[in-house]
């Protein structure tokens, strides 16, 4: 694998989608994304989350406008294996008749020859991933017989096991326990450290700043994307969810015992935001998002 | 003692008996094999459909006198084709379409045979007649059946992630459509193969049962495929063979015989049976109230 292909590029340029029954899920959707970024998908039900995902890993055509790994169309990328995907929960058949083993096998068979016979490398990769996800002892287990959090850590295992440098994960925190959202939260930032870029789709606001540094909100187009701090303002997050967010808002009146500031919290009811006086973002990570992007822009430059 | 064994030993003296076993065991196979992909696909309805959808192109191959496997398998592609078609460009939900596409070709398949008595016998199309199965149709349940096995021995890993997770299928490169294309072609193959055996309408039987059955029996697919094709074999040399003793009809014969080995399963299996999913509720309720 070369320099490029570590740090990988992505660029959606202009993408609209169409479905044949005339739907246009995505009007002329444009971003970038460089290697060592996590990076949020933000928008409600129905946003285009799932299409703009669908367009990255090939599944559907664009109508017009490009997707472009490393400036290669995705057809070409897909034969490198560079894409790996997280599903949501909802979507997998949990019954079908698979170990825990056999799932993360899967991230290899495009490395595998013609009969998908699991070479030495294979199995120490799957080993390797599963240990790396704490999912080695349970690696005979029927995939149904797992808890929500173990589930989706056999499935980042897998994409772990394909060595995707762009990894895709759909909602991720659902039906997951705290413990578990923590160990993902890390992997994904030692999968960040090596260069990969991962893009997350959420409509979890709250737990956004913590961890991704960079978002991308999305309302049938791409609203706004780049750092964290900068794209998620009031404004831009009350036109990506609409008339949705509640909001609250606290005088020196109400909170007497307050320095002064008036804060606001904009919340999807899950986890709330918190807007300063100020009107920036209060998140404990700003500091270290703030370094990465001042790392990436001297590596990139 | 020695009559008894003398008396069971009878079928394969005669020759249409020993070609009805064999011939039988070897569409059990096939058809058991691809039944572990038509069940987890959630195919059945599928199968059902596409098992009735060839009687046209049975009955057009017998008149024009070629050969019934590429008449039978012409007319399932453009059933499929059909089905796909409208459930692109409508809004009319899967199993109306299948039900409406399979009847139709059905009912074009009545007619056509109605129409040309002297060259296709209804009965034989609709119930099968492996009885009196001739040397040109028995090559081509050969050829079908040899190249369906290949295909899946081959490629059954792919054809499973198809099944499984056909996102992830082309994220590595592999194309979706075309292990759906293929699935579906052995489909098709499979069930003009298994009409000349058990006939057009206990098709579906061979295509669901043994796979429904190994399903029970395991949680891992490898094993699941030994198990259904291991059973597809099993029931029809059984089921051809006991056929003969209670002079009943090999298909019925076959697919009672899979209904009974599905049920005692359904029963007894020891992880997902009946009464194994009851003992363990009993269980875990004792330890709950201690």
């Amino acid at each position: 694998m070369n320099d490029q292909e570590d740090f990988p590029r992505l660029d959606v340029q202009d993408v609209s989608v169409a479905y044949a029954n005339g739907h246009l899920a995505l009007q002329n959707a444009t971003f970038q994304l460089r290697g060592g970024t996590i990076c949020a998908l933000v928008g409600v039900n129905g946003s285009g989350k799932s299409t703009l995902f669908k367009s990255i890993m090939g599944f559907v055509e664009p109508r017009n406008g490009t997707v472009r790994i490393n400036g290669l169309p995705i057809r070409e990328v897909l034969k490198k294996h560079l894409v790996a995907y997280v599903p949501q929960a909802e979507e997998v058949d949990w019954q079908f008749p698979l170990s825990v083993w056999d799932v993360a096998m899967m991230g290899r068979y495009g490395a595998m020859n013609f009969l998908r016979i699991p070479r030495a490398v294979d199995k120490t990769r799957v080993e390797e991933s599963l240990r790396r996800v704490s999912m080695w002892e349970f690696k005979d287990r029927q995939i149904g017989e797992l808890s929500g959090g173990q589930k989706k850590r056999v499935f980042l295992a897998r994409a772990l096991a394909q060595g995707g440098r762009v990894i895709l994960l759909d909602e991720p925190f659902t039906g997951v326990d705290v413990n578990t959202e923590d160990a993902i939260i890390q992997l994904l930032r030692e999968l960040r450290a090596s260069g990969c870029i991962i893009l997350v789709s959420t409509h979890n606001l709250g737990s956004v700043p913590e961890f991704c540094d960079q978002a991308v909100l999305i309302n049938r187009t791409v609203l706004a994307y780049g750092p964290t701090s900068e794209v998620f303002t009031e404004q831009n997050l009350k036109a990506t969810f609409g008339g949705v967010l509640r909001q609250f808002q606290f005088e020196q009146s109400t909170i007497q015992e307050h320095d002064g500031r008036t804060i606001r919290v904009l919340t999807d009811d899950e986890r709330p935001l918190v807007f300063g006086k100020d009107g920036h973002l209060e998140y404990k990570n700003r500091q270290e998002h703030a370094e990465l992007l001042k790392e990436r822009s001297e590596k990139h430059d | 003692m020695i009559e008894l064994f003398q008396s069971l030993l009878t079928p394969f003296q005669y020759d249409y008996m020993l070609r009805a076993i064999w011939v039988s065991a070897l569409v059990g196979g096939s058809c058991g094999f691809l039944s572990s992909f038509v069940t987890l696909k959630g195919w059945s309805l599928m199968g059902d459909a596409l098992s009735h959808a060839v009687v046209p192109g049975v009955a057009v191959a017998y008149i024009l006198g070629l050969p019934f496997a590429l008449g039978a398998f012409i007319a399932g592609l453009m059933a499929a084709g059909t089905m796909s078609f409208i459930k692109a460009k409508s809004r009319i939900r899967e199993d109306a379409t299948i039900g409406i596409v399979f009847t139709a070709y059905f009912a074009l398949g009545l007619i056509l045979i109605s129409l040309f008595p002297a060259r296709v016998d209804l009965k034989v199309i609709l119930l099968g007649n492996i009885l009196g199965i001739s040397d040109p149709d028995i090559w081509q349940v050969i050829a079908i059946s040899a190249v369906t096995l290949l295909i899946l021995g081959m490629k059954w890993k792919d054809l499973m992630l198809f099944c499984f997770d056909p996102n992830q299928a082309r994220t590595l490169g592999l194309r979706p459509f075309l292990l759906h294309v293929t699935l579906l072609s052995l489909l098709a193959a499979t069930s003009v193969a298994a009409l000349q055996a058990v006939g057009a309408c206990l098709v579906v039987a061979m295509l669901i049962t043994p796979g429904a059955t190994a399903y029970l029996l395991t949680d891992r697919f490898g094993k699941m495929l030994w198990l259904s094709s291991g059973m597809g074999v099993a029931t029809s040399l059984i089921g051809a063979y006991v056929s003969y003793f209670i002079n009943g009809a090999t298909g019925g014969c076959i697919v009672t015989l899979q209904t009974l080995v599905f049920l005692g399963v359904l029963l007894f299996a020891p992880k997902h049976g009946i009464l194994a999913s009851r003992r363990r509720v009993r269980t875990s309720e004792s330890t709950f109230v201690q």
